[in-house]
């Protein structure tokens, strides 16, 4: 319980940050979804390529290690923003931007290297299942890009003081969420093929 | 009351200027933020729909009123009851959920709006947007036409080559967003905007129905997005999620659908139950009886809710131990609900009851709803499901649950609330002939159907042959759908009239009821509470009007309203109206379009405008003007 300067509160979280939390759990239950339909329907396609055919773990490796360090760029940006160092917290949220856009670029490869290999969405189960549900996580991880420039710009066109913190404490909220699902779909869809 | 104005300085304001609380007319409802006039245009919204999918019903009656009837083809027959449960569910039903809780939330914990106005407002136009793509499928080529749970592969492309489906998947879609973007709102509001004294175990029990709620939707709309997506997909883009040729499962749909399908019914139904929780002890001068064991059972009616989907498949071949599971899930259940509705009858027991029109929709509630919940028992009878699944016996079944349950508990509460939203009370002369006509034609039309079940006749089916003995109780049915419907045109008549009239005016308390609504005039002013709440109680009105029941130390009293005084301070910010929700939800209803109609050039425009948009919204500052209150403005 907290005074703000709109008054009482019966909570002390920030509404934007609970906001970002309670968006996150239900963005589980839409990852969730996913990441079962493509379970389900593992082993099911009639037709190939099939997952053994094209997965290339140690390139998987690199870019979700890439994902990764983007995570802790991340929270960089965020104890700078905290100390107002802002020449620093832009520097971190510019890498983070690069890492993520790094991260997009495998995703393009890898999509773009499969189609070359046969594998289509409308090719077989494996196609489908798989295709939406790395192409959602890459629509999340774009939306994060396109967001934290838009921060990124704003920081240049108007002063930002560590009273803005929670702004960026959202996106990194939302960033992070992004980087554990892939640790998930890297798991349950990439490694769990070659056990 | 001195109101001044606080403009904005930035690159929103630059773009398209955010309307001040000068602006008057249509601009000012298309930009509110004001939770009371999106919750009413929510109402009227859901009651508009409410009134199309009762005509739809009527004709679907009309056309099986005597065996072999030609009144509607084969084909409009389908698009007819698509329609109506889709109608029913998502775009009527539903939504009155959110127009209560839009325009009660905030006045029930003492708050002066949502926590995100902007994004309440969005959350209403896209449900608009939905809405109004959904329809615009009878003159784009032909109705949905699957049924409200739109089975695959009866979806896919090849079964059903027009553009029907599409509109139903889109529209469901852009609804969904709306939805869950005002369930988040809710929350936030609900966990952090409380009047200083309102503790979790103070809040009125309608919160508490409403805060399950919006839980329930946070986590039941995900599987059905995607699930609606994956056919989107399928029918758009050539994926294989539903096609069985290629190794797709239906069955999948199935389960994402009742997923969500299931904890769908007590997202309907859970407000219903809230507002009954105000309305019966409003009108017994009692509290409501066993107020944990209402939370608790809502808590675990919203638990459970998630485990027993799959007793909608009993007939899908889910094996004896899935279909134990299922079934005794679905028997527990009923506990819960059960203790509700023995606290409600509880509450009433020695009350001084008042038979106002509410209250009589109410009492009707309870019975139509237990009905429901015994045939409920019945058919979570996995080995009785197999007989009676997809007859009208489970017709009858779930429109005694939604429509006896939800509905008449939506009545009872726009009865009780009316004067609250309007200012203006309804005639209660008129309200019993309404109560009677309604809950005369639902029995009728509904409960012959309990039998029709019994005896074999299927659902969904255009006409039925003569001689199977269905004729007698289908004609009585239908005639019963007549009356019903008489009732809801008297109901639609008293509205108008009494928003004509100029002699109704209601008083702040007309029922001398207990929660927080009650303080403030009939309808409330724009800034809601004068000064912040001081809550010193369950009922907390009511201890204010009856100090001898109070059980507060004087000590934690002074110090609430410490709180409450220092808050004060900081004096009423209203939070300035804005363009940008309307300019998104247009964006993301046209980009619906340009996905049915595989226009990329349209797609192209319409992603660029929700970029922008939302850009502006975030970025279109604070606004919003300040509102002063005399020391003894708005208590003469």
């Amino acid at each position: 319980m907290s005074m703000t300067s709109h008054g009482y509160r019966s909570s002390n979280i920030k509404d934007p940050k609970l906001l970002m939390w309670i968006f996150l759990a239900s963005d589980c239950m839409f990852f969730g979804s996913l990441i079962g339909t493509y379970l389900v329907y593992r082993g099911r396609s009639l037709v190939g390529p099939y997952p053994q055919d094209l997965f290339d773990i140690p390139l998987t490796t690199i870019s979700t290690f890439v994902l990764l360090m983007s995570s802790f760029l991340m929270v960089m940006a965020l104890y700078y923003l905290r100390k107002n160092k802002i020449q620093s917290f832009r520097l971190a949220t510019f890498g983070v931007i690069i890492f993520g856009s790094i991260f997009l670029g495998f995703q393009v490869f890898e999509f773009s290297h499969f189609a070359h290999e046969g594998l289509t969405l409308q090719q077989n189960l494996f196609g489908s299942s798989f295709y939406v549900l790395t192409g959602t996580h890459g629509i999340h991880v774009a939306i994060g890009v396109l967001w934290l420039i838009s921060l990124l710009i704003t920081s240049y066109i108007r002063p930002m003081t560590s009273k803005d913190e929670v702004y960026l404490d959202v996106a990194a909220l939302y960033w992070h969420f992004v980087d554990i699902v892939w640790i998930v779909i890297f798991t349950v869809v990439y490694l769990i093929e070659f056990i | 009351m001195a109101i001044s104005s606080q403009s904005a300085k930035n690159l929103g304001s630059k773009v398209l200027i955010r309307p001040n609380s000068q602006t008057k007319g249509i601009v000012s409802w298309l930009t509110t933020v004001d939770h009371k006039r999106l919750g009413i245009m929510y109402l009227v919204a859901s009651f508009l729909f409410l009134f199309t999918a009762t005509i739809e019903s009527s004709l679907i009656r009309t056309q099986l009123i005597r065996p072999n009837n030609t009144f509607l083809s084969p084909e409009i027959f389908n698009q007819m009851f698509t329609l109506h449960g889709v109608t029913m569910v998502f775009l009527a039903i539903m939504p009155m959920g959110t127009g209560f809780a839009n325009f009660l939330v905030p006045l029930m914990i003492g708050a002066r709006d949502l926590a995100f106005p902007r994004l309440n407002a969005f959350g209403f136009w896209i449900y608009i947007a939905g809405a109004t793509l959904f329809y615009s499928s009878i003159f784009l080529g032909g109705a949905p036409n699957a049924g409200w749970f739109a089975y695959a592969p009866l979806t896919s492309l090849s079964a059903n080559p027009g553009h029907g489906i599409d509109f139903y998947m889109i529209g469901l879609f852009l609804a969904g967003m709306g939805t869950l973007a005002t369930a988040m709102n809710v929350i936030v509001t609900i966990i952090s905007m409380r009047a200083p004294g309102m503790t979790l175990w103070r809040m009125p029990m309608f919160i508490w129905m409403v805060l399950i709620t919006m839980f329930l939707i946070l986590f039941a709309f995900p599987p059905f997005t995607i699930a609606l997506v994956q056919v989107i997909m399928d029918r758009s883009f050539g994926s294989l999620f539903y096609v069985p040729e290629q190794g797709g499962m239906p069955i999948l749909w199935q389960h994402l659908f009742w997923i969500f399908g299931h904890p769908e019914v007590y997202i309907i139904v859970l407000p219903a139950f809230g507002a009954i929780s105000e309305v019966i002890p409003a009108f017994s001068r009692k509290p409501l009886s066993g107020y944990p064991i209402m939370v608790f059972s809502g808590m675990s009616i919203g638990f459970m809710g998630f485990a027993v989907w799959a007793h909608h498949m009993f007939t899908t071949g889910l094996g004896p131990y899935g279909e134990m599971a299922f079934a005794v899930t679905s028997f527990v259940i009923g506990v819960p609900t059960g203790a509700k509705i023995f606290n409600w009858v509880m509450t009433m027991w020695g009350g001084k009851i008042r038979l106002t029109t509410s209250m009589l929709f109410a009492i009707g509630f309870i019975v139509t709803f237990v009905m429901g919940g015994i045939t409920g028992i019945m058919v979570a009878i996995s080995s009785l499901d197999a007989q009676i699944n997809s007859s009208y016996f489970l017709v009858a079944h779930f429109h005694y649950a939604m429509g006896g349950g939800a509905l008449l508990g939506f009545m009872a509460g726009f009865y009780y609330w009316f004067p609250k939203f309007t200012g203006k009370m309804l005639s209660e002369k008129v309200g019993r002939f309404v109560f009677a006509l309604i809950a005369v034609g639902f029995h009728t039309v509904f409960f012959p159907q309990h039998f029709l079940g019994l005896m074999g006749m299927p659902r969904r089916i255009q006409t039925y042959a003569d001689g199977y003995g269905f004729n007698t109780l289908n004609l009585i049915s239908t005639l019963g759908s007549y009356i019903a419907l008489v009732g809801a045109c008297l109901l639609a008549y008293d509205i108008i009239v009494t928003m004509r009239s100029k002699d109704r005016k209601a008083p702040n308390d007309p029922w001398d009821a207990r929660s927080l609504e009650w303080s403030i005039p009939s309808p409330p002013p724009v800034h809601d509470f004068d000064t912040t709440p001081v809550v010193v109680g369950q009922d907390t009105f009511w201890l204010e009007k009856y100090p001898q029941f109070k059980n507060i130390s004087k000590q934690e009293e002074s110090e609430i309203a410490k709180l409450a005084k220092e808050s004060d301070k900081h004096g009423i910010h209203m939070p300035g109206a804005s363009w940008w929700p309307l300019i998104t939800s247009v964006a993301l209803f046209f980009g619906g379009y340009s996905i049915i109609f595989d226009n990329i050039l349209l797609g192209i425009i319409m992603a660029g405008l929700l970029i922008f948009s939302v850009h502006a919204w975030a970025f279109e500052g604070v606004g919003g003007y300040y509102v002063t209150v005399d020391n003894d403005g708005g208590k003469k």
